[in-house]
């Protein structure tokens, strides 16, 4: 018994063909498929790609409800086309106990939006001292693999080297937020010529390449895993190239808007200058910075996109630059982001773009069901995508219960039409089905 | 000129012209038994301290009640402020109250850009953070301009803790377009790593700019920097980049000595070099009142309405 039939989607970009959907599974994939009372969903033109996967979310519940709750930041991945997204562990209370990642774990389902997997603390209350305790939301329901202390980094070497080796018992990996805490004290934006000029203090690019380096050569003593957050730099793309080069096992993100913008934006911009809206840890960095990290998501050195979704209620960024929150919200434009940093410039396929937001980052969290190519057998997590319109952001159409996007009033291409979880719509024509 | 001075950048050289030869004309007025003009009589001028700056935020209230202009000054110290009020609401009350000008030190860098985001009257940078100071800078370049005559081709040194310094920022910016030429003296600890891309000269070495200098800049120097390790003690800072008596004798017979305020005697400058005849200190502070008359005065259209 199909349920829903799919008419002439381009699969990865290909030609069009029909996807018939099937207690929650595709059930098969080809031309002129027979409806047979199932429902039917015209593709014409879209490109079906596998439901994306986030590594990097901060869905803020529990804590800052104000900010964002597991509900709305997961009706927002929808619509951006994600079916699994990865909730970061500094909420309020940390999630460093299998109590919390329990809570977000069954919120998640609850809502039934996309599949949400929290990432638990690497330290008790991301302190970075002693370690949470890793193996019990390992074990919990909520089946925790990605471990982080996100917001903050592990600085300490042997809380590190701890870490990287307790988690290979249940083949967990350690999420780097790489930020040398002493070279970065009071830093406000990229140390650069424009940090300089605007008198705000830098966050050296040096600052994250030296934790980077450290942690490489840690996890390849102790034969461990290590994800590294998003990479910033074009020093940090070097350093993982050389690692990864050894055989070791590194993996690393990228966020959408350090492969779109630049700290120029602090000095002038559409929305003025010392505009925290572009305020964001690790911070906007230069053009040579962006030009390295769109090369090494081409060729695989970096493995994936992750969108560090940070929502920050208004109060919180219509301030003067230094009482400012940092981050940004990308959840529902992350697509948009990558298809003209990525595909309008060349360096990736829509294939490509399927390995880099869907694939990888469901390999790297361990996330059964999630990341699998959109053929017959494979779980129904898919996302349809016309990349023919663009359109300018409105944010007062966001499902963030934020508004802090940079991409206000910027024309951005492409829109998620529908999005299946499991075989099942989340959303349809752009809307939340 | 545009609508508000946040940033010394902001000027042309015809701007910088037109205020400096503007606080000529009201310098006579300050050598008057009665120092008062009627050209700003009914607009409000606020005072918007969010750091204790008793020295600036007199001189911008001279200026203001010279030219007649109501003047309100809010400090944030016993306000709502320190109840937690953001830099918005703030704007926004100042906005409802009809404010013409907003005089605005903060210690937050770029403060000045936000206000003038919420407010319509013109926004006054009277410092913000380690971002800039540009009425001090005009007024340096008054008080150099009336020693020295015309700035282009001059030869401007200025020494000490560039990296946090507004002065510094504005000054370089200021004293480029008016054609004067700019070196900064400085351990290189306290320069931007990145000043190599400011359109000035860069030195480590004060004694040998020095005899090539028409005007030496001291820039105050905390000495908490200390404890940060931005330099290993105040006797080492004095020695390598302090003006004593033995590096004032070496400068040109005409060069003149300027500085900020407020000094730290014997760390940057020595005492008898900031009492010397060289030493323009104390012009600075009478020529500060005039430039910012000048400022006040073009920002708010004195002369009609």
């Amino acid at each position: 018994m199909t349920d829903f039939i799919v008419r002439n989607a381009r699969i990865l970009g290909g030609e069009p063909a029909d996807i018939a959907i099937s207690g929650g599974l595709i059930a098969e994939v080809g031309r002129g498929l027979t409806a047979g009372g199932a429902s039917e969903f015209d593709a014409d033109g879209l490109v079906a790609l596998p439901g994306l996967v986030d590594l990097h979310t901060h869905l803020r519940e529990p804590g800052r409800e104000d900010a964002e709750t597991v509900a709305s930041g997961t009706r927002a991945a929808a619509l951006g086309g994600f079916t699994a997204v990865h909730a970061m562990a500094n909420t309020s209370p940390v999630a460093d106990t299998a109590g919390v990642v329990e809570q977000v774990w069954r919120l998640g389902q609850e809502a039934g939006h996309c599949e949400v997997r929290p990432v638990g603390a690497v330290t008790a209350g991301l302190n970075g001292e002693r370690l949470a305790e890793l193996g019990a939301m390992a074990d919990s329901a909520a089946g925790v693999r990605v471990f982080s202390d996100d917001g903050k980094c592990v600085s300490d070497a042997v809380v590190m080297r701890r870490a990287l080796e307790y988690v290979k018992a249940f083949d967990g990996v350690i999420a780097q937020h790489a930020q040398e805490p002493r070279l970065t004290e009071g830093a406000q934006m990229n140390e650069g010529a424009v940090s300089g000029r605007l008198g705000l203090v830098g966050w050296p690019a040096v600052a994250e390449e030296a934790i980077i380096a450290r942690d490489c050569l840690l996890a390849a003593h102790v034969g461990s895993r290590l994800h590294i957050c998003h990479v910033s730099t074009a020093g940090s793309v070097e350093i993982l190239r050389w690692a990864k080069s050894k055989g070791w096992n590194i993996t690393a993100e990228v966020t959408p808007h350090h492969l779109l913008l630049t700290d120029d934006l602090v000095e002038d911009s559409p929305v003025g200058s010392y505009n925290p809206i572009y305020k964001v840890n690790p911070p906007l960095r230069t053009r040579e910075d962006v030009e390295a990290l769109r090369a090494a998501l081409a060729d695989g050195t970096i493995d994936c996109v992750a969108t560090d979704h940070a929502p920050h209620p208004v109060e919180d960024k219509e301030t003067e630059w230094g009482a400012a929150a940092m981050g940004m919200i990308g959840l529902e434009t992350a697509l948009a982001v990558v298809h003209e940093a990525m595909v309008e410039t060349g360096l990736l396929d829509w294939a490509g773009v399927a390995d880099r937001m869907s694939y990888r980052p469901a390999r790297i969290g361990r996330v059964r069901g999630q990341g699998l190519p959109p053929t017959a057998g494979s779980p129904a997590n898919l996302t349809f995508y016309d990349p023919s319109v663009r359109d300018e952001v409105d944010p007062g159409g966001f499902a963030s219960k934020s508004r802090n996007t940079p991409y206000e009033g910027r024309t951005l291409p492409g829109r998620v039409v529908a999005t299946f979880l499991r075989g099942r719509p989340t959303v349809l024509e752009g809307k939340l089905a | 000129m545009k609508r508000h001075l946040i940033s010394a950048g902001d000027l042309t050289r015809q701007d910088a012209l037109l205020i400096l030869d503007t606080a000529d004309e009201l310098a006579r007025v300050s050598d008057r038994s009665i120092k008062k003009l009627p050209t700003l009589r009914g607009r409000t001028v606020v005072n918007l301290f969010f750091e204790d700056s008793t020295r600036t935020r007199i001189s911008f209230e001279a200026a203001a009640k010279r030219l007649s202009a109501d003047v309100i000054n809010f400090s944030a110290k016993g306000s709502s402020v320190s109840k937690g009020e953001s830099l918005k609401d703030t704007a926004l009350t100042l906005q409802a109250m009809g404010a013409d000008a907003v005089v605005i030190r903060h210690s937050a860098s770029g403060a000045p850009h936000r206000l003038a985001t919420w407010v319509d009257g013109s926004v006054v940078n009277a410092g913000d953070g380690t971002h800039e100071h540009p009425t001090q800078a005009l007024l340096d370049a008054f008080t150099m301009r009336r020693r020295l005559g015309a700035l282009d081709g001059r030869r401007i040194t200025i020494v000490g803790d560039v990296l946090h310094s507004r002065v510094a920022r504005s000054n370089v910016l200021l004293l480029n377009t008016l054609g004067a030429q700019v070196t900064l003296v400085a351990p290189p600890t306290l320069l931007p790593v990145t000043v190599d891309s400011w359109p000035c000269e860069v030195s480590y070495d004060l004694d040998a700019v020095l005899p090539k200098s028409d005007v030496i800049m001291m820039l105050r120097v905390q000495t908490e920097r200390m404890n940060a390790s931005y330099f290993p003690s105040a006797r080492e800072y004095s020695r390598r980049y302090g003006l004593d008596r033995d590096r004032l004798a070496k400068m040109a017979d005409d060069a003149i000595v300027m500085h900020p305020g407020p000094m730290n005697r014997g760390v940057e400058i020595a005492a008898e070099v900031a009492d010397s005849a060289r030493s323009t200190i104390v012009e600075q502070v009478a020529n500060g009142v005039t430039i910012r008359m000048a400022v006040l005065y073009l920002l708010l259209g004195g002369e009609t309405q």
